[in-house]
């Protein structure tokens, strides 16, 4: 693990920082730089894209974290990626090429969070109906919902 | 992997005809839930296929942010509603290593034990509903009656059959109640035998064997690309498990093999989940066997709250039970990404925390998720009837697909 963190460090520079909160490994990188990261760390072993989210930071600038995490099938390892967006239409790169299981994972993201990836081959929202209204999980948006409830019976 | 949109506009040359588009479900048994999968069909060949997804979408990510940190276990209780314990599992892993605690050895064993009934309980209602979609009625009978003997173990536990969150930040609801054991070694020894008559039904079942064998393959570089965890992924040879790759809540103790297979298809999934019942049963007689006397949750009253007697004769304790279940737990602030290996894979927590007695951000990694978006990959160019063997064999919970 040490070693591909080194070579990470080697190839992309300051542009990455590498940090261990509660023993978890997390490199935090700007978003133009996510694709060949990512490109190069599934060169070096982590051949699963676990997950793909955000959280919404309401009031920091840039808003938004994107966290991907990844694992390592010998090094038996996960490595989360943070990539900080912001801005009023967020995007970031998709890495839906890279991995296919960040098609649908990135599709929730932008379902949710409104972050749009810039490359995705099937931006669509996917939990939320199509005509939906905002995104539910952003700060700003309230539990109950943006509109009020439809009445449950008939006039 | 063809894509839907285009195949549906591409006329064949010789018949000049357009592929058919048929909608499966959302509504009909054999999609599992509230699934709906689009595909277009050359005859009964299939030329691309779309599943469908958030009918079931509750906005639990979201109503976790309002709660406290041990409300919000409820909540997911009711995402993978088959196996619920081993959700609880992951999410209090994760908030208890915010906190920086450790939980004593007997809540560990415990936790063990009630994760490996509960992936039995979990494993027993796929091959019931399997079978069934198959067109086997009668294995669904008899492994509900199994699935009943654990889901009262659970009730006894923890007072509630389905959704139980027996497990809390720091502990458990209670300790093992009186009669437990005997029930338990009762439900270990009989077991076996029930096995035997699950295999007796199906495994020399000319139809069972010609319908599974070969049909939804996935090759292993294909299965890790999509994401795919758990018995999915070690059908197709990748020992991944993350009981003994990632040992939590004291795993490295047990002794137990990781069940793989090579051929990655329906066949190879179903000897995987069968063989996986009698490595689970072998961990929980462990368990119960080496089960450890003492605390069953972390000491003091900060985290895990005095008990009802001690509130009425200490004042003190009174004031830590109202801040307890007034403000919450105080996790400190920090990002937390924990894992366990739930009955359908990989089920991640990624937990942020602010400071403040309710979770900041919980996103929740559920398996099924990742798990059915490769379906297009396991039918592209196959039968329709292999659409639903391969939804029955992904083992799909779509509470925990839609969240």
């Amino acid at each position: 693990m040490k070693e591909i963190l080194d070579a990470l460090q080697e190839s992309f520079g300051d542009r990455v920082t590498v940090s261990e909160p509660l023993g978890q490994t997390v490199v935090q990188l700007p978003a133009a730089e996510i694709v060949s990261v990512v490109t190069f760390l599934k060169s070096q072993g982590f051949n699963m894209l676990i997950d793909v989210t955000a959280v919404d930071r309401l009031g920091r600038e840039p808003r938004f974290d994107v966290v991907y995490h990844l694992y390592h099938l010998d090094e038996k390892a996960w490595l989360r990626l943070k990539v900080q967006v912001g801005g009023d239409e967020p995007t970031v790169p998709s890495i839906a090429h890279v991995y296919a299981s960040a098609n649908w994972a990135e599709r929730e993201c932008y379902d949710m969070f409104g972050i749009r990836f810039r490359g995705h081959p099937d931006l669509r929202r996917i939990l939320m109906p199509d005509d939906w209204k905002g995104n539910p999980l952003r700060k700003d948006y309230p539990l109950t919902g943006l509109d009020p409830l439809p009445p449950l019976v008939r006039e | 992997m063809a894509d839907i949109e285009t195949t549906i506009g591409q006329v064949d040359p010789e018949t000049g005809l357009k592929p058919m588009v048929i909608n499966l479900g959302p509504q009909h048994p054999a999609t599992h839930g509230v699934l709906r999968v689009r595909v277009a069909l050359d005859g009964e060949q299939i030329r691309a296929c779309e599943p469908i997804i958030g009918y079931l979408h509750t906005g639990i990510e979201k109503n976790c942010e309002d709660l406290t940190f041990n409300q919000a276990i409820t909540l997911t209780d009711r995402m993978d509603y088959l196996s619920p314990i081993t959700n609880n599992f992951g999410y209090v892993l994760g908030v208890e290593k915010l906190l920086g605690v450790e939980v004593p050895k007997r809540c560990q064993y415990i936790r063990v034990m009630f994760a490996e009934l509960s992936r039995i309980a979990s494993h027993l209602v796929w091959l019931g509903t399997a079978a069934m979609d198959m067109g086997a009625m009668s294995p669904f009978f008899y492994t509900m009656q199994q699935r009943e003997q654990i889901l009262d173990m659970i009730e006894m536990s923890a007072g509630t059959r389905m959704n139980p969150s027996y497990f809390r930040v720091g502990g458990l609801l209670n300790d093992l109640p009186p009669g437990f054991e005997e029930k338990l070694r009762a439900f270990l020894d009989g077991f076996p035998h029930w096995l035997q008559e699950y295999y007796a039904l199906l495994d020399r079942n000319p139809i069972w064997i010609e319908r599974l064998k070969g049909t939804a393959p996935i090759t292993a570089e294909k299965a890790l690309d999509y994401g795919w965890t758990g018995p999915l992924l070690r059908a197709c040879g990748v020992p991944r498990d993350l009981r003994q790759t990632n040992p939590y809540s004291s795993y490295e103790e047990f002794d137990f093999d990781v069940i793989t297979e090579t051929d990655g298809d329906v066949y190879a999934r179903y000897h995987v989940r069968m063989r996986e019942m009698q490595e689970s049963l072998k961990i929980v007689r462990q368990a119960i066997d080496n089960l450890p006397e003492g605390d069953w949750h972390v000491p003091g009253w900060k985290i895990y709250p005095p008990n009802k007697q001690e509130i009425g004769r200490n004042m003190e304790a009174l004031i830590y039970h109202f801040k307890l279940f007034t403000e919450g737990i105080r996790v400190p602030a920090g990002e937390v990404y924990s894992a366990v290996e739930g009955p359908k894979g990989e089920i991640g927590y990624f937990i942020v925390s602010d400071g403040s007695g309710k979770p900041y951000r919980v996103r929740v990694r559920g398996p099924s998720f990742y798990n059915i978006a490769a379906l297009p990959v396991l039918v592209q160019d196959k039968m329709l009837a292999d659409v639903v063997a391969a939804i029955g064999s992904i083992d799909i919970v779509l509470g925990e697909v839609d969240r």
